[in-house]
């Protein structure tokens, strides 16, 4: 077990340097001088000359690639472009913000999902599979930048039941979920942030149930006589490795689409910060934003893999 | 036993010889003929069919110029006078618009597409066919992009190469080749350990010669599927960009760029403001489900 | 049975008289058409600190012109693996193969390409040997097409030989692998090895998936092919009542080296090896009278990747001594007979095991 672990943590060693690689290249894909692509347009001769010593800009690429790796290590992300302010606390601001709404999102996603799945996977050929069979399409299809804007149409326009957009007239700074009136700008986002998330999961759960009470174990179960709903803490239990695995991926799913959602309810999370580094073209924040994102995921795929481990114990071995 | 001696002439002869008398139809053949008996995939289809004609005929479909503007004809509602969708924030006509914006949106949506399927493909049989160190080299660095969330990875390359449509055609191209690449590998994985590329390599086959005769016709089947289900995706995130403003530039028309443009005149006309989400959701709903129809007539073990 | 038998022993006779030479032929009548020496091949296993299955492990063997060479073991003794590095479809990692008497893959010798012009190939799993998505026909003329026949040609190849093993190009061709029968299958894969007219064929485990009724008929396809082919089958299979049937002479393995070879009729008449011996008697007998009360042979078979030191049988044989841990027995003549060798101490007057007076004169 402590072989596989060891094993897991030491594989994602080399992709979170992979990641860091493609970020660093970032800077090089720009068009143009990258020594310009991180300064602002008006900056000093001396700045000029400062920021090229600090980054190593006149000596060779790999050279360059440690430097920059150092200094990202110690959370030295360089300066933004638009605000003239370190890229961390820029990244800190929005990470906290965007994790609120993951944390309201990601249990909304995975519970109503699984539920959906479960119940339709219970009923293969029923009304309750076609209707989730049906709504998870539509769920994976639905441009989730659209659905923002319908909802605010319909309950911000219309209905007048919801704020619209951002987060209150206090800000991030004073934002507290505990209080009705900032906690409802939290509504439309996280629910339009869901919706994806609920149709994938929804259809790897049900085909991961419907697959399990196909087995001849089931049969097994109920010939011992053990009551349906035994039956499915069985089938459940098996199902789950499966389905844990595409959660791992919806978390990352959410913190991309996070980027198009906060954008339409300018919720000033990372993904808000990236569209506003994209229009600004503010290559240092779009470089650390999309590191920091990039890790979170590593991560969070890392955890997956080692909880999945623990519930199947096939995984270990193969 | 001495019979045994004389071949046996005729088939009859054998009593396992019995054979259903259906027509024989190949992989493909057998494919289309599920897909013609399948309704639901058939009217998506047609749907879809319909879409990309429109689109593609746009100049003679559209009744109205898709740059001609109007400074008392903006924001108009749906049926405005022959305004059939309304019009948007400059006046122009809504459904011209759209209509063109289809040309562009689907264009980014299905190129990237066609190019990931080909390159990720062509590395994902490679790594498969070849193994050992070639395969790790392969699917290691793919496992590297695999380590951003594909929307994060999209806007990152596009976004930093400065925008546009070539540069976010480009960026999907490259979102999509790492799990393409996937797939085509693990196709070809398991049809290398098959006995039949032995027999093959046992007759002195090239690896060329066994690619091109008894790898690729197995690998195609799941590649197609696979990249049958991208376009939907690829239709969203091209959109997305367009609608993050990394696509194409104004006053060309886009339905993610027109999305974005109108949003600001969701409390003017708020239909309006929604048909180009509709569109894109229409579009990718109707791929989803041909996909899906696809996938069922093709996923049968031969 | 016994009728079978002796057509198959007088079949060794007639055969090693007149053979035929084919215009391929280099070495004469005398020349074994493939000498196997000290063939050998470990798998690597990942995680065990070097250590490695020993599949093959230093196999010696001959295989005379038009002969059928059988070759019988438990599953997991190597014989798949003997079979594919016969073919260099695996390379050993040492030994040497002589095909005609040029030695493949050396110097002075033919190329493997060459080798597998004139050695094919029948798979066990009718099912995976054939492409799926390709007809049979294509599947057959595969191998004449890669051989630099013209594609035509190829095609005429192919029906041909579906006839020649009894299935009606015209209605089978066009079909693909998963609309025949698993009978019909193996015939396809027998008329794939033969379209490329080879001088030996390897037929792995080739009727091991079949009915018995199929199995019957697949096997009298094979003798009447080797007939009107003039071909030297080596032939491969865990089942010794086929093996007994098909082969002029038959070779033991266990765990990847050779314990009993000789002719057919020796081997299942008077095994010499407690292995084989073993191996017979834990076919059911017929005759309630002769049932067996204790299992022949109990355990399973050892760990390849830790084959036991010294004879790799001792630690299931019953006569197992202090000499068979320390000695690897080497295949020593029964009664002076060459044609019949087996290795076993009791068989090596010399080797110091107490009941060594057995065998040997």
């Amino acid at each position: 077990m402590s072989r596989y672990i060891l094993q897991r943590i030491l594989y994602a060693i080399p992709i979170a340097f992979g990641v860091s690689v493609v970020c660093f290249s970032l800077v090089y894909l720009a068009p143009g001088d990258p020594l310009q692509t991180v300064l602002p347009p008006d900056a000093t001769a001396e700045t000029i000359e400062i920021v090229k010593k600090a980054y190593g800009f006149d000596k060779p690429l790999p050279i360059q690639f440690l430097i920059w790796l150092g200094k990202v290590v110690t959370g030295d992300f360089g300066m933004s472009i638009a605000t003239r302010r370190p890229v961390l606390d820029e990244i800190i601001m929005a990470l906290s913000n965007t994790g609120m709404l993951a944390m309201f999102a990601i249990p909304t996603a995975f519970t109503i999902g699984f539920l959906m799945g479960l119940l339709a996977g219970c009923f293969p050929g029923k009304w309750i599979d076609r209707g989730v069979t049906g709504t998870a399409v539509f769920g994976v299809s639905l441009p989730n930048y659209w659905l923002a804007i319908v909802m605010v149409i319909i309950f911000a326009v219309e209905l007048s039941w919801l704020p619209a957009t951002g987060m209150g007239p206090k800000g991030s700074a004073e934002f507290s979920i505990w209080r009705w009136s900032d906690t409802q700008f939290l509504v439309l986002p996280v629910i339009t942030l869901s919706m994806i998330p609920i149709g994938i999961i929804s259809r790897t759960t049900r085909a991961a149930i419907a697959e399990m009470r196909n087995q001849d174990f089931v049969q097994t179960l109920r010939a011992k006589g053990l009551s349906e709903f035994a039956v499915i803490r069985h089938v459940i239990k098996n199902a789950l490795p499966g389905v844990l695995a595409v959660m791992g991926l919806q978390f990352g799913y959410l913190l991309g689409g996070s980027i198009l959602v906060e954008t339409v309810f300018t919720w000033p999370g990372s993904g808000f910060l990236l569209s506003k580094a994209i229009i600004n073209r503010d290559v240092p924040v779009l470089q650390g934003t999309i590191l920091t994102l990039a890790i979170a995921f590593v991560m969070t795929n890392l955890i997956i893999d080692l909880l999945q481990s623990m519930i199947d114990p096939r995984i270990r071995r193969g | 036993m001495s019979q045994t001696a004389t071949l046996p002439a005729s088939p009859e002869t054998f009593e396992d010889q019995a054979a259903p008398e259906t027509r024989i139809r190949s992989y493909w053949q057998s494919v289309g003929y599920r897909l013609r008996h399948d309704k639901m995939t058939l009217f998506f289809g047609s749907i879809v069919l319909l879409i990309v004609l429109a689109a593609v005929f746009a100049p003679l479909l559209a009744p109205f110029d898709p740059y001609k503007e109007s400074i008392i004809g903006r924001l108009k509602p749906i049926g405005w006078r022959n305004h059939t969708l309304g019009t948007d924030e400059l006046g122009r006509d809504m459904l011209t618009r759209l209509l063109y914006g289809g040309r562009v949106s689907l264009l980014m949506g299905i190129v990237p597409v066609i190019f990931a399927t080909c390159i990720g493909g062509m590395l994902g049989v490679m790594a498969g066919f070849m193994g050992g160190r070639v395969n790790t080299g392969i699917m290691r660095t793919m496992d590297v992009f695999y380590a951003f969330p594909s929307v994060l990875l999209a806007v990152a390359i596009s976004g930093a190469m400065g925008g546009g449509m070539m540069n976010g055609m480009l960026a999907l191209t490259l979102v999509f080749i790492p799990p393409m690449c996937r797939v085509a590998e693990t196709a070809t994985t398991q049809v290398r350990s098959l006995d039949f590329i032995e027999a093959a390599r046992a007759t002195g086959a090239g690896t060329f010669v066994i690619v091109r005769h008894h790898v690729l016709g197995n690998v195609l089947g799941p590649v197609f599927i696979y990249a049958s289900s991208l376009v939907s995706v690829s239709i969203l995130l091209a959109s997305g960009l367009s609608f993050l403003g990394l696509g194409v530039r104004p006053p060309t028309a886009d339905w993610g760029l027109m999305l974005s443009t109108l949003r600001q005149s969701i409390y003017v006309v708020p239909f309006v403001c929604a048909l180009p989400g509709v569109a894109i959701f229409v579009t990718s709903i109707c791929f989803n489900l041909v996909s899906d129809g696809l996938r069922a007539a093709m996923d049968v073990r031969m | 049975m016994l009728d079978s038998q002796m057509e198959a022993a007088t079949d060794l006779a007639a055969a090693s008289a007149t053979v035929e030479l084919d215009p391929r032929d280099r070495g004469g009548a005398q020349q074994p058409l493939l000498i196997v020496r000290d063939l050998l091949k470990h798998f690597p296993v990942k995680g065990t600190g070097g250590k490695s299955v020993q599949a093959v492990d230093g196999v010696s063997f001959e295989v005379q012109k038009g002969e059928t060479l059988g070759i019988v073991g438990e599953s997991g003794c190597g014989k798949s693996t003997l079979a594919r590095l016969l073919l260099h479809l695996i390379r050993p990692d040492s030994g040497e193969l002589v095909f005609d008497g040029d030695q493949v893959d050396a110097p002075r010798g033919i190329t493997v390409s060459a080798l597998r012009r004139q050695v094919q190939m029948v798979f066990q799993d009718s099912y995976s040997s054939l492409n799926p998505r390709m007809p049979v026909r294509d599947s057959v003329a595969f191998g004449p097409f890669v051989q630099d026949t013209p594609k035509l040609q190829a095609r005429e190849i192919a029906r041909d030989m579906l006839t020649k093993v009894g299935l009606n190009p015209d209605q089978f061709g066009p079909r693909y692998p998963h609309e025949l029968s698993g009978g019909q299958k193996q015939r396809v894969n027998i008329a794939r090895a033969l379209a490329t007219n080879p001088r030996m064929v390897i037929l792995d485990e080739p009727v091991s998936a079949l009915d018995k009724s199929v199995e019957a008929q697949v096997l009298n396809l094979l003798r009447a092919l080797k007939r009107q082919f003039n071909l030297t089958y080596v032939f491969i299979s865990h089942d010794l009542m086929v093996v007994r049937y098909i082969s002029d002479r038959v070779l033991v393995m266990y765990l990847g080296r050779v314990v009993e070879l000789g002719p057919s009729e020796k081997i299942f008449v008077a095994p010499q090896h407690p292995y084989t011996r073993a191996l017979l008697a834990s076919q059911p007998s017929m005759d309630p009278a002769r049932r067996m009360e204790e299992p022949p042979i109990t355990g399973d078979p050892p760990n390849p990747i830790d084959p036991p030191s010294g004879c790799r049988f001792r630690t299931r044989c019953t006569f197992a001594e202090a000499v068979c841990e320390v000695t690897s027995p080497g295949l020593a003549t029964i009664n002076g007979d060459t044609s019949h060798v087996a290795a076993c101490h009791m068989l090596d007057r010399a080797s110091g095991h107490s009941l060594a007076t057995a065998g040997s004169a």
